[in-house]
């Protein structure tokens, strides 16, 4: 071991913050560059299946919400590309890899958002699993994405109650109300168990991820914490969790839960989600309608510069 | 001079003039959040859509409280001169049945030809050009119309002015410096940015037509003189196309009727989108 590997080792059994400017072993760089990456995309693409809703929602109230939540998310973006960004790499360099498919984004948003409810589904459950993950980011090890979780977790809590509160809105409605909530649920259950990841002894960078603390707990261990926490939730709610096999299981001091459908995981990460080729065209339709803009914007920045220039 | 019988007919008047007044603002600041917050999520760059949201979320929020104030009008008339104001049957029910209005009532149960915006508020998105080019002409207005509504005898009114003044201001910040970067940004973009700014031109017209609703609030000291304000307004926008490098638009017929509920196409598709969820399971609480 150099020193410098020596150095770094301290810091990471230290819980000493790993910075930008520090020494750091390639793959720990490129581990860090893959998941916060993979991360900014997923706040970005996430912004599509909530955003199919804002024009259709049926309060102002709600509008003004959703909008101001899905904006809360484009946010969330720029702050982790940032963090990337110190890694050495460029946002458009990773905007390329996303629509490259190169990148990938949480396959929970390439399942399709087909009625009010779901607004209420993803703010409680799919931000609610996002928390999960995200709380225990803040103490990760590569410093400028602990400190953007910091910031981002801030504003989660106001997206899970949103979306919950949505929810409870339903249920104490009518009988269509409350259906369009238990239906909400039946689909976005199983797919936002998957958003913790293959099982820990199929989890390909799980090892490495931990020992470095860029992973602070293991996809199992969160997405036992999830289920135990909303299957308590939907009691509140009074919904019904669609996993006949969910108990407590008085020993272990958790519920039980079913078999996750790993077919249908790998399949939707491979690309066949019923959304993928929506949400990747959508995104690139995006960057290339924008491309005129973004050239406008920087031929402007430069013509400044260049009179600012003469002028002195 | 409450009751007496001489008075109630221009009384009724002035109240629904400054009904159809509210209504008016509150249904451009309405549609124009609509528009704006379509582009949520497919914005040329991030930083963009967000600034995009932010300005969608302001003009909700006067929209919100123009609705509310509007609701409370209604709600304080006697139900015999609120029984025909308005063509929906479900706004009309509730109504008949003496329920108290709120401002998703106002928002979601009227139809196109009871909606009093401008013509250029509904216009399509269609790229970042024609969206630049629609806020500015609509930004430029809506803050000299503020500026002297801050003035209103309406308390209401005034208060909303107040605070809807400051975010206005901003947004016609944004959209004047998009104007200049895309006037003198490329070619293209010129282009693009010429023929959005006259292809909306016909619009802008109506902003400072007096209907009878605006004249009457403006006599009363309520409303603002409208037609007072283009002199301002043109030499605004003179002064950013001249350092976007662009032309004024000239002679060019210009398109009225959103005022008085004689709306383009596009209105229709906005309401259909917007009152999907209250007109197929109505009255529920969301
Ligand atoms: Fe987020
Ligand atoms: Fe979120």
């Amino acid at each position: 071991m150099t020193s410098f590997e020596q150095h770094f080792e301290d810091k990471i059994n230290n819980e000493v913050n790993i910075e930008p400017r520090d020494w750091m072993p390639d793959d720990y760089r490129k581990t860090n560059i893959r998941q916060i990456s993979q991360h900014a995309h997923s706040e970005i693409v996430g912004m599509l299946p909530e955003g199919n809703w804002i024009t259709r929602a049926p309060s102002l109230r709600r509008k003004a919400i959703l909008l101001a939540k899905v904006q809360d998310e484009a946010g969330h973006g720029l702050y982790l590309y940032s963090a990337a960004e110190t890694l050495g790499i460029t946002r458009d360099e990773m905007i390329e890899q996303l629509h490259t498919g190169k990148a990938k984004y949480s396959s929970i948003f390439n399942y399709p958002t087909t009625s009010w409810a779901d607004m209420g589904a993803i703010g409680w459950l799919v931000d609610g699993a996002a928390i999960m993950n995200q709380v225990a980011l803040c103490r990760t090890s590569y410093g400028p994405y602990a400190r953007a979780m910091v910031r981002i977790c801030k504003e989660e809590s106001f997206h899970q109650r949103q979306g919950f509160e949505i929810l409870l809105s339903l249920v104490r409605g009518n009988a269509t109300q409350k259906k369009m909530a238990q239906d909400a649920l039946n689909r976005w259950w199983w797919p936002s168990l998957m958003m913790f990841g293959p099982n820990d002894d199929n989890s390909p960078h799980s090892a490495q991820s931990l020992h470095w603390r860029i992973k602070r707990f293991s996809n199992d261990e969160l997405r036992q914490k999830f289920v135990d926490a909303a299957t308590e939730q939907a009691k509140v709610l009074g919904l019904a969790i669609p996993d006949p096999a969910l108990k407590w299981n008085e020993e272990r001091g958790h519920y039980d839960f079913g078999e996750i459908d790993w077919e249908e995981f790998w399949n939707v990460v491979k690309g066949n989600g019923p959304c993928n080729k929506e949400r990747l065209d959508t995104r690139r339709k995006a960057w290339e309608d924008g491309e005129w803009v973004r050239e406008a914007a920087m031929a402007y920045v430069e013509k400044r510069k260049n009179r600012s220039q003469k002028a002195a | 001079m409450e009751g007496n019988p001489n008075n109630e007919i221009p009384n009724t008047k002035m109240k629904n003039a400054l009904l159809n007044y509210t209504l008016s603002l509150a249904d451009n600041a309405s549609v124009m959040s609509h528009r704006l917050g379509e582009w949520c999520g497919h914005g040329p760059v991030l930083e963009q859509d967000i600034a995009l949201t932010n300005i969608s979320l302001d003009d909700i929020g006067q929209a919100r409280s123009l609705y509310q104030y509007a609701a409370e009008q209604l709600n304080n008339m006697p139900t015999t001169e609120k029984t025909n104001l308005f063509s929906d049957m479900m706004l009309n029910a509730k109504i008949a049945a003496g329920e108290n209005l709120d401002e998703d009532d106002l928002a979601y149960l009227r139809d196109a030809w009871d909606y009093r915006s401008l013509l250029l508020v509904e216009q399509p998105n269609k790229d970042w050009a024609y969206t630049i080019a629609r806020s500015f002409y609509y930004d430029a207005f809506m803050q000299l119309f503020y500026k002297g509504l801050q003035n209103s005898k309406d308390d209401r009114l005034k208060g909303i002015a107040e605070k809807s003044l400051k975010e206005v201001t901003y947004h016609l910040r944004w959209s004047s410096e998009w104007i200049i970067r895309l006037g003198d940004g490329t070619d293209e973009s010129h282009q693009k940015i010429q023929t959005a700014i006259n292809d909306l031109w016909m619009y802008t017209g109506e902003m400072f037509k007096m209907t009878d609703t605006d004249k009457a609030m403006a006599v009363a000291g309520i409303g603002v003189d409208l037609a007072g304000l283009h002199k301002d307004w043109l030499n605004n926008i003179k002064n950013i196309f001249t350092q976007a490098t662009l032309q004024l638009p000239t002679d060019i017929w210009m398109q009225d009727g959103g005022k008085e509920g004689h709306h383009s196409e596009h209105l229709g598709y906005i309401l259909a989108d917007m009152q999907f969820l209250q007109r197929t399971y109505p009255g529920l609480d969301w």
